[in-house]
């Protein structure tokens, strides 16, 4: 047989051919009646022929020739290319892929001389259109692990060891542009194995035209069997060719398909022989080779490894790749390795010039850095290839899946050319295979159902690629049957992957993406393609597995879209370096979002806690926040009060905070892997060497998020976040009056409660029955100190040639000013009362304005202070109302209000509560929010209580109509609307006591 | 480069051992396996990673685990202060440092004093160990270097 390496090169060869055959062939079927195509086509098949007969391949020459006869019938105008033609045409394919399979492993073509198949094909070329379909088999066999398997084969390097098994692996080599090819040589020295330049000239000569020539040689060697040595004139050829006709002799089959194939004016002078001559085919075929191998001997003669035959056959390549060497991937490995070491070596360097300041050491260590980027720019470059190498599959894959679908499916590939570092080529290639296939499958509808809802037969599948930002984005999406969220949640509890609470609780987004959860299949049979079950959950690990997300988005009846988002580079990375848990730590860049320092005293109080999550309010939002010391265990290393460092990071399309010791700087870092024991830590994806020589681990952001508990929290928190927006809206989102008094330097007071803001001048305060008043407006305005109030014994004497600070509220017909020393400020936002306060004339205190602000009990001050209000007299004494409220503040100021209002109050934070107390108080009116409609119901229901009247608070935003029970209330006022809410309450309590006058049989 | 296999029944020709201690223990590797032996390193800690792995050290350009012996063969911990060596082993997914006391020198030994581990060693080195032989008045110990690097990861 062959030696290894020319067998090497042989397999290399055919197999791009073949893949160009797959895209060809399906285009053909799309397009019959392309001359061109089928010219093209005709010549790879003949080329792959040619080249099995060189090297004695006889049942691969076999297979190739019979589908060459039939090729040359349509090329002809004998034939049509209809499907059933290429149907068979595609088995061959097909047949020669397995049968160079078998050689990869074995060096030797294997049993299988696919005789029944020669058989249909030659029946098939005998055949008219109306009986060829007889001969075509239905396609069976969808995985198309021939092609899958050399591929994936070929990507392994093995030009380091040749004594390996013979062609275990045939090393897989790439186009790289010239200037970069250049650059190689002079980087490798002059011997540079494993490349050589074929220059474009040479490779010209390569291409196996029809010889006209050979035409003239066939009939001479038609006559004498025997006659072999004759044919061979093309000097070099000649051993081979020898050898070629002794194995070419037991094979009548062969001949005999041959003997009858009928074509005329074909080359491959097939055409002549009548039968008995044996391997008229054959030699005609070392006849028809015979140009190519003496020049691929000359080629090969040039310097191993170069092949010109690609770059031949594809005519219309060639405009592409204009100037481009094969090198073996093996050696761009290494030469990636060594550029990453440079990069350390060069960070080390400049972290010596930072500290040295030599001068002109400084300028060359500059040079070395910018030659060095450039370099590890130039090198990223080689290794890249365009995303078209993967895609180039999928035609053939989609038009056999909907042939044994019985489905249309066009496919439209967007972006091919998009590039890819070859690690991530290799390791999206059957992710995105499955899910291709899951889109034909499962995603995509019959024709007959498609038109009954209303769409055309044929469906639509888009493939999408394109940079953006420092990613890769991919994007699938078909117009099929969409995802039905219901379904995949009711299968989710069937395999018990959640509870039907916890389903019910899923938007449709979370619901679709269930998908991705382990063991997870809908299909209702297992079909060979996909439904296996190990399909979504692996591609979301493999995609995740490289530093990438996927995410899926669907609308049910009409469409599916799977979009895939990858970093560009995995080797050199941008990264933050951090300090945490007692050591260095690198963030890769790409996940980083913002960085956030919280100082001063407040640092650790502006992280505050809800469900038991530390959270950051960041504009507005609530950012989940997780401690790098407490996911990894590292005891002792509380945050210093004074700085708190947040990293805040993307994970998942939701973000976090990682609360870290400190942050040092950017750095390019080189990831190194860990070894195989460390691997299994979700936390780290790597390690790097930094500058000073020692190691830091790489965090590895979506590991962190997802051992911290901290996407599900994001998520809970972002749904919290919503409802508590309503619901804070509506209940504490208030505007204050900030402002100082005496020692308390930050006091608050809701805006709704005061009338005016007033300056006076100290000389209009006068005093009158030793009280501070001031004539205001007509009236006699009594001033109260609220320092003195909150501070007795405090100095309260007003500032002398300085204008007093007033704040005047106002009570129905009375006034009443606080003096207090400044006015702060005016703030609205959500309130939530911390603490309540034991210090008279304070309700407690809250966070306003991100100070911790005390609230000012009027109620109290006022009452203390002797001044009196008008109280709110009716016949039978104050009128009693119940406030029913959830939130302290909120209730605490209502109560304020009313009793400044002169009501007498009392408080429930519950249904429970509030029914409790009705039995036990005599209440007139409950003012509660329209939601406890448990409580409006036992009211109303309970003829003893019937008589009291209810009146609803609506926060801002909330609808009275959206509750079950909101007949049952008198009236709906704004809680906040003091005059409003006063206003229906003397209504109400109006009406109240004509009630109870009527109960008592007491008339008017 | 694969690990070589100490055969069980003791080698027909002498062979080399790079010797070290672990706290009392004498210890040896086929010195075919042991790529070099190094001074005390400054290592990484990977927190959460496995006990026995003390962290990762910078072997000129590669990261090497670091893997403690004392932890690994069960003995009591190292005394504060003192620093361990390294002793670098190939394996099959590349080099790893064992980190041991003291080093000390490259045996010959006479495969006649070769004898199968004892019964009255705990289980923990029992299983790490292939055999032994009978030096002037001390044991040494061969170590399976292969069973040594086979670290149980926590499930995480």
């Amino acid at each position: 047989m062959e030696d290894f390496d020319t067998i090497r090169e042989f397999l290399i060869e055919s197999n791009e051919n073949l893949g160009r055959l797959d895209q060809e062939i399906v285009e053909l079927e799309k397009d019959p009646g392309n001359s061109e195509l089928v010219a093209s086509i005709f010549r790879t098949i003949h080329t792959i022929k040619g080249t099995c007969g060189f090297l004695g391949f006889d049942k691969l020459t076999g297979v190739t020739h019979s589908a060459e006869n039939i090729l040359s019938q349509v090329r002809d105008g004998k034939r049509k290319a209809t499907n059933s033609l290429i149907s068979i045409i595609l088995e061959s394919v097909d047949a020669t892929k397995e049968i160079l399979d078998v050689i990869e492993k074995t060096s030797e073509e294997g049993e299988n001389a696919f005789e029944e198949l020669k058989g249909r094909l030659h029946a098939f070329s005998e055949a008219n259109e109306e009986t060829e379909g007889n001969y075509v088999q239905a396609k069976a066999k969808v995985e198309l692990p021939a092609a899958a398997e050399s591929e994936a084969n070929a990507a392994t390097p093995t030009a380091e060891n040749p004594s390996s098994e013979p062609v275990a692996e045939a090393p897989l080599t790439d186009d790289i542009d010239l200037e970069t090819a250049i650059l190689m040589k002079a980087l490798l020295g002059e011997q540079g194995e494993g490349f050589t330049f074929v220059p474009q000239t040479l490779e010209s000569k390569l291409v196996p035209e029809e010889p006209p020539a050979t035409e003239k040689k066939a009939p001479e060697t038609i006559s004498p069997p025997a006659a072999q040595p004759e044919i061979q004139k093309p000097g070099k050829a000649e051993s081979a060719a020898e050898t070629n006709m002794s194995e070419q002799k037991p094979n009548p089959e062969t001949n005999d398909n041959s003997a009858k194939a009928k074509e005329e004016p074909t080359p491959t002078a097939e055409t002549a022989p009548p039968k008995p001559v044996q391997p008229i085919a054959p030699p005609a075929a070392a006849v028809e080779v015979a140009p190519g191998p003496p020049l691929r001997a000359a080629a090969a003669a040039a310097g191993a490894g170069a092949d010109g035959g690609e770059r031949t056959v594809g005519a219309k390549n060639n405009a592409v790749l204009d100037s481009t060497i094969r090198v073996d991937v093996g050696l761009l490995d290494k030469l990636m390795n060594l550029v990453g070491e440079l990069v350390l070596a060069r960070n080390q360097v400049l972290q010596f010039t930072a500290r040295l300041e030599a001068g002109t050491f400084n300028a060359t260590s500059q040079r070395l850095n910018l030659i060095t980027s450039e370099l590890q720019e130039s090198v990223m470059k080689t290794r890249m290839q365009p995303i078209g190498i993967v895609w180039g599959k999928f035609p053939r894959v989609v038009r056999d899946l909907a042939a044994e679908c019985g489905k249309y499916i066009h496919l439209n590939m967007d972006g091919a050319e998009t590039e890819l570092d070859r690690t991530i080529i290799e390791a999206i290639k059957d992710p995105l295979t499955h899910i291709v296939r899951n889109s034909c499958d499962h995603g995509i509808e019959r024709p007959d159902e498609r038109i009954k809802r209303g769409k055309t037969a044929t469906g639509r599948l888009t493939l999408r690629a394109f940079h953006e930002g420092g990613h890769v984005n991919i994007e699938i999406s078909d117009d099929g049957g969409g995802i039905n969220p219901e379904r995949i949640k009711a299968k989710a509890v069937q395999k018990g992957l959640l509870s039907v609470e916890q389903a019910q609780r899923l938007t449709e987004r979370e619901a679709i993406n269930l998908i991705f959860l382990p063991g997870f299949s809908t299909a209702e049979k297992v079909s060979n393609i996909s439904g296996r079950g190990v399909g979504m959950d692996v591609v979301k690990t493999n995609i995740e597995r490289i530093g990438g997300v996927v995410d899926l988005a669907s609308t049910d009846g009409q469409g599916t879209t799977i979009k895939i988002k990858i970093p560009l580079t995995l080797a050199i990375i941008p990264g933050l370096v951090i300090t945490g848990a007692g050591q260095r730590f690198v963030i890769p860049q790409v996940s980083l979002f913002e960085l956030i320092r919280l100082e001063g005293e407040n640092g650790m109080r502006q992280i505050e806690r809800i469900h038991g999550t530390p959270v950051y309010r960041r504009r507005g939002k609530l950012l989940p926040l997780t401690f790098l010391n407490e996911i990894l265990k590292v005891p002792g290393h509380a945050a210093v009060d004074d700085v708190v460092n947040i990293v805040v990071l993307q994970a998942e399309d939701s973000e976090f905070g990682l609360v870290v010791d400190g942050i040092n700087d950017t750095q390019e870092i080189v990831v190194k892997p860990l070894g195989k024991r460390l691997k299994g830590l979700s936390m780290y994806s790597g390690a790097t060497i930094m500058g000073d020589g020692k190691v830091a681990l790489i965090l590895d952001v979506l590991g962190i998020a997802q051992r911290s508990g901290v996407l599900r929290e994001s998520r809970e928190i972002r749904g919290a976040n919503k409802e508590n927006k309503q619901a804070q809206v509506g209940k504490d989102k208030q505007t204050m009056l900030l402002f100082s008094a005496g020692r308390f330097e930050r006091l608050a007071v809701p805006l709704s409660l005061v009338a005016r803001l007033e300056e006076i001048p100290v000389a209009n305060v006068e005093h009158a029955a030793g009280r501070m008043v001031v004539q205001y407006r007509g009236q006699i305005l009594p001033l109260v100190s609220l320092a003195g109030q909150l501070d007795p014994g405090a100095d309260i004497s007003l500032p002398k040639d300085q204008n007093v600070q007033v704040v005047v509220f106002n009570n129905g017909d009375r006034l009443i000013g606080l003096v207090v020393d400044r006015i702060l400020d005016i703030v609205e936002e959500h309130v939530t009362v911390r603490k309540s306060s034991e210090t008279f004339g304070l309700m407690g205190s809250a966070v306003v304005g991100q100070k911790v602000t005390d609230f000012v009990d009027l109620h109290e001050i006022i009452a203390n202070s002797g001044e009196k209000w008008a109280a709110h007299k009716t016949l039978s004494g104050p009128a009693t109302v119940m406030i029913v409220e959830r939130s302290p503040f909120a209730r605490a100021h209502l109560r304020s209000s009313l009793e400044m209002a002169g009501y007498r109050v009392v408080e429930a934070a519950s249904s429970q509560e509030a029914v409790d107390k009705l039995s036990r108080e005599k209440v007139r009116i409950v003012a509660a929010s329209p939601e406890f409609s448990e409580l409006a119901q036992h009211v109303k229901g309970n003829p003893k209580l019937a008589h009291i009247r209810l009146l609803g608070l609506l926060g801002e935003g909330s609808n009275p109509n959206r509750h079950a029970d909101a007949g049952l209330f008198e009236e709906f006022q704004m809680k906040f609307d003091r005059k409003a809410m006063l206003s229906s309450l003397e209504r109400l309590a109006e009406a109240v006591e004509h009630s109870e006058q009527e109960l008592a049989g007491v008339s008017r | 480069m694969k690990v070589q296999q100490n055969s069980p029944k003791g080698a027909e020709h002498s062979r080399q051992y790079s010797t070290f201690y672990v706290a009392d223990l004498f210890f040896g590797i086929d010195v075919l396996n042991v790529q070099e032996v190094l001074r005390y390193q400054e290592m990484t800690r990977v927190p959460l990673a496995p006990d026995v792995i003390e962290g990762l050290i910078n072997l000129r350009g590669q990261i090497v685990t670091a893997v403690d012996l004392r932890r690994r063969l069960n003995v009591k911990p190292r005394e504060n202060g003192s620093t361990p060596m390294n002793i670098v082993v190939r394996s099959e997914e590349g080099a790893v440092s064992l980190l041991v006391d003291e080093i000390s020198d490259v045996l010959e030994v006479n495969p006649a004093s070769y004898e199968p581990p004892p019964q009255n060693l705990p289980p923990e080195q029992r299983e790490l160990i292939e055999g032994l032989y009978k030096l002037d008045g001390r044991l040494l110990l061969i170590l399976n270097t292969e069973r040594v690097l086979q670290i149980q990861t926590n499930g995480n």
